[in-house]
């Protein structure tokens, strides 16, 4: 498993979670458990090359 | 949820749900009839759970600083999980190998989940939560 993978699990998993628990009808769970796992994903994505531009 | 469920739902010990949903991801949703969304939480903390063990994750036993302490408190919102994979001597003691980081924290984390799960069925008992 790469890194990467675990990140979108983990973003997976933890979304699903959020969305059922903190919305009440199940069209605002979905849509806030995608708006977290574009969250996770994409912070993880963003600051990957931030850690990346600043190493060089 | 019909007028008969929610007066069924609205009577025994009300903090039940929030107890079955502590030791087993998901009961508490369970018991409360919502089947689909117990069935989502528990596969989602199984999963990242079983993907701790799996990436050779620590299992926090005992609290020697600050970090131990925060690590076990999670580690022990998995409930039965937590306890069954001690009683099997499942996960390692030492984080040895770089994904064993990795599985740590993913078992932390489903127990954070597990417990914001158990408190979610806990709101639905009292009404709190529609």
């Amino acid at each position: 498993m790469t890194h990467f993978t675990a990140v979108l699990l983990f973003a997976l998993f933890a979304s699903v979670v959020f969305g059922i628990t903190q919305r009440e009808t199940p069209k605002r769970m979905l849509r806030y458990g995608i708006y977290c796992f574009v969250l996770f994903a994409g912070s993880a994505i963003v600051l990957s090359w931030v850690m990346f531009l600043i190493a060089r | 949820m019909n007028a008969a469920a929610k007066q069924d739902s609205k009577q025994g010990f009300v903090y039940l749900p929030l107890i079955a949903g502590w030791l087993v991801p998901g009961a508490g949703h369970f018991l409360l009839g919502k089947w689909g969304r117990g069935a989502l939480l528990a596969a989602s903390i199984l999963g990242m759970f079983a993907m701790g063990i799996a990436m050779q994750g620590k299992l926090y036993s005992s609290a020697h600083d600050i970090l131990d302490i925060l690590g076990l408190a999670g580690d022990l919102g998995n409930g039965l999980l937590y306890f069954v994979s001690r009683v099997m001597g499942l996960g390692a003691d030492q984080v040895q190998v770089t994904t064993a980081d990795y599985g740590t924290r993913f078992i932390v984390v489903a127990g954070l989940l597990n417990v914001i799960a158990a408190v979610d069925a806990h709101n639905l008992r009292t009404g709190r939560k529609a």
